[in-house]
């Protein structure tokens, strides 16, 4: 994979078909990153030391990595000097607790630890949506009329939390920090969605409901009795209440007009601040981030999502894949690596000869192997470690010396589990790199940061330093 | 095994995978399953690597044995329309309800109806027989919302029966949880040994439990052989790295201690995984659900990869 992939959509099969390394012989597997060399890297730090950028949005499929993406660049930002705070929105128990947010108050807390000397600050959330929308009732609402919503059982479940309320919640109180003004950077998590989409969608949702027909019949007891031009419609609303009625039972439907009749002077309210926050998002100092992993279904999301924020005309920054692995000893492949240790079993097994040779779990290796795999090393480009000439290394003369001794057994076969786990690795780069090629034939213009895959998971602030150093560090050395 | 089983867990553990691998399980010969998705995400399709479902059960799969897999995406909208059209005839007013914005108004933001219909489209296949008068479905397996969403998602009929407290809605609520409180249905978490999966997992049990919903198995995902002990690693980054070279060097591996380094280096975290994976092993032992384990497919979710997910279901009992 040469040449760079043609824009559009239809360089698809190109990318399956034509490009990745994966169809290729053993020569090339995991070693072929031209590919991804025509990628532009994501660059992070100046995105977020940056004073013109106020907003960074981290979106992308559930389990990928958003929260602590989100963390780890609010920390980062905040430690090279900006005021920053970081919305989280369902973020798990020990990540919370790595920025002391434990407590879920649905207020910023200032996060301690930071160690910054140009006045950087961090502050975290995590979002009460339930919380926030009581808020919003009492905010606009006169104290009896905001009892009354408080207090009407459809309110209370629409509230807690049913389908979509938790994204207009993260909308509004993403809309609300901006409004207060004290940060200069607001880094968002997204929810997590049923589909991409939800999150983007949620603004307008609520704008077309509201909008919408129906709400206004629900109302229409209050404002159109009596107005004889009405009276068609009011005919509807009874047919339609009556149905309405004999489903859900008449007193949830009471309830529903109660609190629609209630909520009516907050409507417009609901929807400016909607429409506000959705400009806020197409915004010059707003900057989307797509995470993912290297994965077929998350890569596929994060297509999704690329797609939607264009037609959106929402400013995509670029793709944050987490959890790349990459190896340090990228040219000796997968193939070499397993005949090497097949041999090494050998070996071992005319050592003892006590026949365990079984873990090498494979047919005895034919004798050609060890040629083989000695043609494959001067075939490597010089570039990759292997390349060194084998005199300045100990060679093959060596081994009459180490053999035959239980030490030097041992090392066969620990020699031969490391070269297994490479060849694991191995394929496991091969793997991630037929997933990206697929993204990058579909997407060749968005950038992507890669982040090296933890072996745990983060604890502290230190492990989110750690992750935004490698979010930062640009491309992997040898991924 | 319980009749409706459903799939839950952690965002990226593969539910779907799992959920569309343990029908096959269950399709034993002469027995069909119903494999339904309710988030719209047409995650059996991209599975299977067909065209998009429609809102209509159609065969996708015939399991080994012969069992057939049947496949359904759950439309929420759609599923209101056939309700009212089912119980008052009321296909005219539906339309016209869809047209005053009522049905996306009961679909998308009345609290809980979206889930009331899902759940209980899900129900009603596992309840409706043939005119023979057996199961239409022996089992249907659903890949349900994330775990951090699950007891909630089955549990919304309650909550629905509580605000509508009379009608159909609240009969059909009632209903609905009759089946899912019951024996009938069995609810699997998905998780991988990963602590934040491990710790949603356990909490999801905590909450199932406490909502009175069965809770089935937990099925251990993607588990990766492990090529190294711990031992060896330790031997490994010991005074051996010039051993090693020359160990290496004897099968025409070259490259002497500058392979070696990156080499232990990939062996010192595979040990650190190993036993990170051993500390969750404990945090699930200790939840005391059974468990069935799936190992990581290298290639991806492919066809022929969800067979031989089936067929290791199958050998630790399902569908026996």
């Amino acid at each position: 994979m040469t040449e760079k992939p043609t824009a559009g959509t239809g360089a698809d099969t190109k990318g399956r078909d034509g490009a990745g390394p994966d169809t290729t012989g053993p020569d090339t597997a995991g070693l072929d990153t031209a590919g991804l060399d025509a990628v532009p890297v994501l660059e992070l730090d100046p995105l977020i030391d940056d004073l013109g950028t106020r907003i960074i949005v981290c979106c992308g499929a559930g389990g990928v990595g958003k929260t602590t993406t989100a963390a780890a660049l609010g920390v980062r930002a905040a430690e090279r000097g900006r005021r920053v705070v970081v919305l989280t929105i369902d973020p798990a128990r020990r990540l919370a607790q790595s920025m002391g947010i434990d407590s879920l108050d649905n207020t910023p807390r200032k996060v301690d630890g930071i160690k910054g000397s140009d006045g950087g600050e961090l502050h975290a959330m995590m979002l009460d949506m339930k919380r926030t929308f009581d808020e919003i009732v009492e905010a606009h609402a006169e104290p009896e009329r905001a009892r009354a919503i408080l207090e009407n059982p459809f309110y209370q479940s629409l509230s807690a939390g049913f389908a979509g309320t938790q994204e207009y919640m993260a909308m509004e109180k993403l809309g609300q920090l901006r409004a207060r003004d004290e940060w200069d950077l607001i880094v968002v998590d997204t929810p997590p969605s049923r589909s991409a989409l939800d999150f983007l969608d949620a603004p307008k949702r609520l704008g077309s409901f509201l909008d919408g027909k129906f709400i206004k019949l629900l109302m229409a007891p209050a404002k159109v009795g009596g107005r004889a031009g009405m009276k068609f419609l009011n005919v509807g609303m009874s047919m339609m209440t009556g149905t309405l009625g004999k489903l859900l039972g008449g007193q949830f439907l009471k309830d529903v007009q109660t609190f629609v009749a209630a909520m009516d002077t907050m409507f417009g309210g609901f929807r400016t601040r909607a429409d506000a926050t959705y400009r806020l998002l197409q915004a010059p100092g707003t900057a989307f981030l797509v995470v993912a992993t290297p994965e077929r279904d998350a890569l596929r999301e994060a297509a999704y999502f690329v797609e939607r924020l264009a037609a959106e005309e929402m400013p995509l920054a670029g793709l944050v894949l987490n959890r790349v692995h990459g190896s340090g000893a990228a040219g000796l492949s997968a193939e070499r690596a397993r005949a090497a240790a097949e041999n090494l079993d050998e070996g071992r097994m005319t050592d003892r000869g006590d026949g365990k040779a079984g873990l090498s779990g494979s047919p005895a290796t034919s004798p050609e192997l060890s040629d083989l795999a000695t043609a494959a090393v001067s075939s490597v480009p010089e570039a990759a470690p292997t390349a060194e000439p084998a005199a300045q290394h100990p060679d093959v003369d060596d081994v009459d010396a180490v053999t035959g001794t239980d030490t030097d057994t041992d090392v066969r076969h620990l020699t031969a589990g490391l070269l297994r786990l490479h060849a694991e690795r191995m394929r496991v780069l091969a793997r991630e790199q037929r997933t990206r090629d697929r993204f990058t034939a579909l997407h060749p213009e968005v950038a992507v940061a890669e982040v090296a895959a933890l072996p745990g998971d983060v604890h502290d602030l230190a492990g989110l330093r750690a992750i935004g150093d490698r979010l930062t560090a640009g491309r992997m050395p040898s991924a | 095994m319980s009749r409706l089983q459903v799939v839950s867990g952690k965002g990226g553990t593969g539910k779907t995978t799992v959920a569309a691998a343990l029908a096959l399980a269950l399709a034993t010969e002469g027995k069909r399953t119903l494999l339904v998705e309710v988030e719209g995400r047409q995650g059996i399709a991209q599975l299977f690597e067909t065209e998009a479902l429609p809102y209509e059960e159609r065969k996708i799969a015939v399991a080994p044995g012969g069992g057939e897999v049947y496949a359904l995406a759950i439309d929420a909208e759609r599923a209101l329309l056939d309700y009212l059209q089912m119980f008052y005839k009321l296909g005219g007013a539906g339309r016209a309800l869809k047209k005053l914005g009522a049905i996306d108004f009961a679909t998308t933001i009345a609290p809980g109806v979206r889930d009331v219909l899902l759940t209980g489209k899900a129900c009603e296949a596992v309840k409706r027989r043939e005119k023979h008068g057996g199961h239409t479905y022996d089992h249907v397996v659903m890949d349900a919302p994330p775990t951090g969403r699950i007891t909630r998602f089955l549990n919304v009929n309650d909550e629905v029966a509580g605000l509508a407290r009379i009608g159909p809605i609240h009969n059909q609520a009632q209903a609905v949880m009759r089946v899912l409180k019951s024996p009938e249905t069995a609810v699997h978490l998905v998780t991988l040994l990963e602590e934040m999966p491990v710790q949603e997992t356990a909490d999801g049990i905590a909450e199932l439990r406490a909502a009175e919903l069965p809770v089935g198995r937990v099925v251990v995902n993607m588990v990766r052989p492990h090529v190294l002990d711990e031992a060896a690693v330790r031997a490994a980054s010991g005074d051996h790295r010039d051993a090693i070279a020359r160990s290496l060097a004897s099968v025409g591996v070259t490259g002497g201690t500058r392979l070696v380094e990156p080499l232990l280096d990939q062996a010192a975290e595979h040990a650190r995984r190993v036993e990170l994976e051993r500390e969750q092993r404990a945090v699930l032992d200790g939840i005391g659900v059974p468990a069935y384990e799936l190992p990581f497919l290298g290639d991806g979710g492919d066809i022929a990869g969800l067979y031989r997910l089936a067929k290791e279901l199958r050998k630790q009992g399902v569908g026996a």
